[in-house]
């Protein structure tokens, strides 16, 4: 029985991480957090994390910046929002997971080769180029990016698909591409005029 | 009846047998669906891991463009109707957010003001069309059929617009005027794993795993589901589970295929023929 136990100390908190973890959508309440475990116990996924929801709550806003970026458990959160309903004081846990998704991908902190944050990644940049996602295309280009050995592991799968005619390799796309893009470009220029203030 | 209907990326693609079901059913009962022109992706929950204004922009922009007509907006697929309800919600409830996002959505030429009623295909035929109507179109009811009816996470999670978030009914009333059984079935609002079983396989498959033996365990024929993606996960990971556990074998059909076959739409028109698991048990008798 392995009863060691990692000690945290002060000098490794990074208060700047806290706050902006504070300042996320969904993250104005985090401060009340009592601890009490709801989140864990109700997560499907809290099994496979390498920490459990309650316990990253409590990284996240003492400051672990390290352990929370670098952690498993923000990608194996599904979005399944059984923690949200549950949790006695109304934290939105779920969008806590977003934010430190968005700053993992951010700060290029996520484990190499993962593939969750891969698919995330390209599942934009197809929106960008046709505006809807075709998931045939989606899943060939992220086994490609992530592992050959698991895309031929899913052939079987492949063919079920393509024999019950679920299955479409011409890009699903919308007529009016360039609106979509002066929007997603509208963000940009706020974004770079954001920066540079 | 009128409605514009928001299909979504996998009622176009993996679940097309859900719109193939969801327009012979509304067709059947006279209520007219017209496609939002020009739609784009909502996002999902892909892209809000990526970028939380574009993804509010994204599903901005559809809402923008249903509210050029005064209808209700209807969005069968779950995630589609969770983030277009939470865009909403999002834009309405943070004023620098909506800022941006309006800003944004007229430099492409989109006026958005938030103001459409974004819908379930299950609300809509339970409290607009209503189940006397319903039941009156039943033709061929589907006794001595049992199912476990499966709302998965995103329908009644985070907002419980139509239904109960722990224990919603409104599938059940719906199999029911269809002359079905539905078993008790705890697990039906438990996630399906689906967004996970693609990129970590060992952690996806044991949730599908738990969900379809739990339902053959109460006796299902069936799962009824809601979500094409709870569909697609369920139903194509069955030949990978019966390699790590064991040989499961149960249909995963759409509520509106059953409604269909109830009505006396046939099976191919229905997409049943478009399961990985044969729906044979389903269609026994008919």
């Amino acid at each position: 029985m392995a009863l060691e136990q990692t000690i945290k100390y002060e000098a490794e908190r990074d208060r700047d991480f806290a706050r902006w973890v504070m300042d996320q959508s969904g993250g104005d309440n985090l401060r009340h957090c009592i601890q009490c475990g709801i989140c864990s116990a109700t997560c499907p996924l809290s099994l496979y994390m390498d920490y459990t929801p309650r316990r990253l709550i409590n990284l996240a806003r003492e400051g672990f910046k390290q352990e929370v970026l670098s952690s498993f458990t923000i990608w194996l959160c599904a979005s399944c929002y059984a923690c949200r309903v549950e949790c006695p004081k109304k934290i939105q846990v779920t969008d806590i997971m977003y934010a430190l998704k968005r700053r993992a991908i951010q700060d290029g902190v996520y484990p190499r080769r993962f593939p969750i944050p891969v698919l995330a990644r390209e599942f934009g940049r197809m929106i960008f180029l046709f505006g809807r996602v075709s998931e045939t295309l989606l899943v060939i280009d992220l086994f490609l990016r992530t592992s050959w050995f698991k895309f031929l592991s899913m052939t079987g799968l492949g063919m079920d698909l393509l024999r019950t005619g679920r299955m479409s390799f011409l890009p699903e796309r919308i007529q009016r591409r360039a609106e979509l893009r002066q929007v997603l470009d509208a963000l940009d220029a706020e974004e770079k005029k954001e920066a540079s203030r | 009846m009128r409605y514009l209907y928001f299909p979504g990326c996998s009622l176009k693609g993996t679940g097309r047998a859900y719109e193939e079901s969801l327009l012979a059913v509304f067709g059947a009962l006279g209520v007219e669906l017209q496609e939002i022109d020009d739609w784009n992706c909502c996002g999902a929950t892909a892209y809000m891991s990526v970028d939380e204004t574009k993804s509010y922009a994204l599903a901005g922009r559809n809402l923008a463009l249903a509210e050029r007509e005064d209808l209700d907006v209807i969005a069968p697929c779950s995630a589609c109707y969770l983030v277009l309800n939470k865009t909403q919600k999002g834009l309405a409830e943070h004023p620098e957010l909506h800022r941006k996002v309006v800003k944004a959505l007229k430099a492409g030429g989109l006026d958005y003001k938030g103001t459409v009623r974004v819908r379930h295909p299950l609300d809509v035929l339970v409290n607009d069309v209503g189940l006397d109507k319903i039941a009156a179109l039943i033709k061929n009811p589907m006794k001595g059929h049992r199912f476990a009816t499966y709302y998965g996470c995103q329908i009644v999670r985070p907002y419980a617009t139509f239904d109960d978030q722990d224990d919603p009914m409104t599938m059940e009333k719906l199999l029911k005027a269809a002359g079905a059984e539905c078993v008790s079935y705890p697990l039906k609002t438990r996630c399906c794993g689906g967004s996970l079983t693609g990129t970590l396989p060992e952690v996806g498959l044991r949730l599908a795993y738990i969900l379809i033996k739990e339902a053959k365990k109460r006796g299902a024929e069936a799962i009824v589901t809601v979500c094409p993606l709870c569909q697609f996960n369920l139903d194509g990971t069955q030949g990978q589970i019966a390699k790590k556990y064991e040989r499961v074998d149960l249909p995963i059909v759409y509520f509106t295929q059953i409604l269909g076959l109830a009505m006396g739409i046939s099976a191919s028109e229905l997409g049943l023929t478009r399961g990985i698991i044969p729906a044979q048990a389903v269609l026994a008798g008919r």
